[in-house]
C-alpha cells in the first residue's frame, strides 16, 4: 500500500514537471497520439515516451527480470486496439483523465473516469463468466 | 535546452512511479478491477496510486498557479459529457479490464522486457490511429478535450 502511494506521488510529481516545464498535460495516450501523428512539439512527446521506456529498462537492471504476466494473443491484441481506440475517441486515459483531469478539476474527466472504471470492472466480471482462459495470468 | 530535458525527466519520473506502484504488472490492475473477487483477492492498491498521484499533482498545481499566473489551469469549456467521451471511455475501460494494461504501463513495460507489452503496444498504436480518425470525423459530438492544452 505504501509503495502504491509513493509510486502515485511520483506520477503526480511527473505530471507537474511536464506542466511546469513543457506546458503540457501528462496524458500518455495523448502524448503517444501526438508523437505518432507528428503534431507540433514532437520532440517533447518522443522524449517523454523515451523516459517511460528508460524507466522500465533501469528498473530491470536494478531489480532483475521479474516473472512477467502472460495472456493469450487474441484478448491481448484485442485489448490493445480497444485501449488505443477508446482513449483517443474519449480524449484521455488513466493518466490524462484520471490523474491530470481530476487534479485540474475537469468535470468531463470525472465522467470519463467513472465510465472507464465501470466498464473495466464489468469486463473483468464478464471475462470470468464467459472466457476465463482469456484472462491475464 | 530546458524543454527537452524536462520532458525526458517527466517521463522518467512517471515511469519510475509506475514501476514502484506495481501498476506495470497487469495482474495488479486486474486485481483492483476484480471487485467481485472472481480471479483472486480484491486489491485496493490502484486506488492508492490514484490518490497519491492526484494529491501531489492537484496541490502542486494550486500552489504553483497561485504564484505564477502562467501556470494556472483554465476553467473547463464545453458540455459535461457527450457521446464521444462516454463511448470512448467505455471502450477504453473494456480494453483495460481485458488485459490490465493502459498506455503508460504498457510503454514502460516495453523496457521491462515483457513480450505481452510489445504485442499490446503494437495493437494499441493501430487503435490510436483508428481512434484519431474517428475523433476527427465527428463520431459522437464535441471535441473530446475541448479547450485543453496539448499532451
Amino acid at each position: 500500500m505504501l509503495k502504491s502511494l509513493l509510486g502515485g506521488a511520483l506520477i503526480g510529481a511527473a505530471a507537474t514537471i511536464y506542466w511546469v516545464g513543457n506546458g503540457r498535460v501528462a496524458g500518455v495516450s495523448g502524448v503517444l497520439a501526438g508523437a505518432l501523428r507528428g503534431r507540433a512539439g514532437r520532440d517533447e512527446r518522443v522524449l517523454f515516451l523515451v523516459g517511460l521506456v528508460t524507466a522500465g529498462v533501469v528498473a530491470t537492471l536494478v531489480q532483475g527480470a521479474r516473472d512477467a504476466a502472460t495472456q493469450a494473443a487474441a484478448p491481448l491484441l484485442l485489448a490493445g486496439v480497444l485501449v488505443g481506440f477508446g482513449t483517443r475517441l474519449g480524449g484521455g486515459c488513466t493518466s490524462g483523465h484520471g490523474v491530470c483531469g481530476l487534479s485540474r478539476l475537469q468535470g468531463r474527466s470525472l465522467v470519463a473516469t467513472l465510465v472507464f472504471m465501470a466498464t473495466g470492472v464489468l469486463t473483468v466480471l464478464l471475462l470470468s463468466l464467459v472466457a476465463p482462459q482469456w484472462s491475464v495470468r | 535546452m530546458r524543454r527537452p530535458v524536462t520532458a525526458l525527466v517527466a517521463g522518467l519520473v512517471f515511469g519510475v512511479g509506475l514501476v514502484l506502484s506495481g501498476m506495470t504488472d497487469p495482474r495488479n490492475v486486474v486485481a483492483f478491477l476484480d471487485v467481485f473477487g472472481r480471479f483472486g483477492q480484491w486489491s485496493p492498491n490502484l486506488a492508492a496510486v490514484m490518490v497519491g498521484a492526484i494529491a501531489v499533482h492537484l496541490v502542486s498545481l494550486r500552489v504553483l498557479g497561485a504564484r505564477d499566473a502562467r501556470l494556472r489551469v483554465a476553467v473547463e469549456r464545453g458540455p459535461l459529457f457527450d457521446g464521444r467521451l462516454i463511448g470512448g471511455a467505455a471502450v477504453f475501460g473494456a480494453g483495460w479490464g481485458l488485459a490490465g494494461y493502459c498506455p503508460g504501463p504498457a510503454i514502460v513495460s516495453l523496457g521491462l522486457g515483457s513480450v505481452s507489452a510489445w504485442g499490446f503496444v503494437a495493437a494499441m498504436i493501430v487503435g490510436v490511429l483508428l481512434g484519431e480518425r474517428a475523433a476527427r470525423r465527428g463520431v459522437g459530438t464535441a471535441d473530446p478535450r475541448p479547450g485543453l492544452p496539448a499532451c
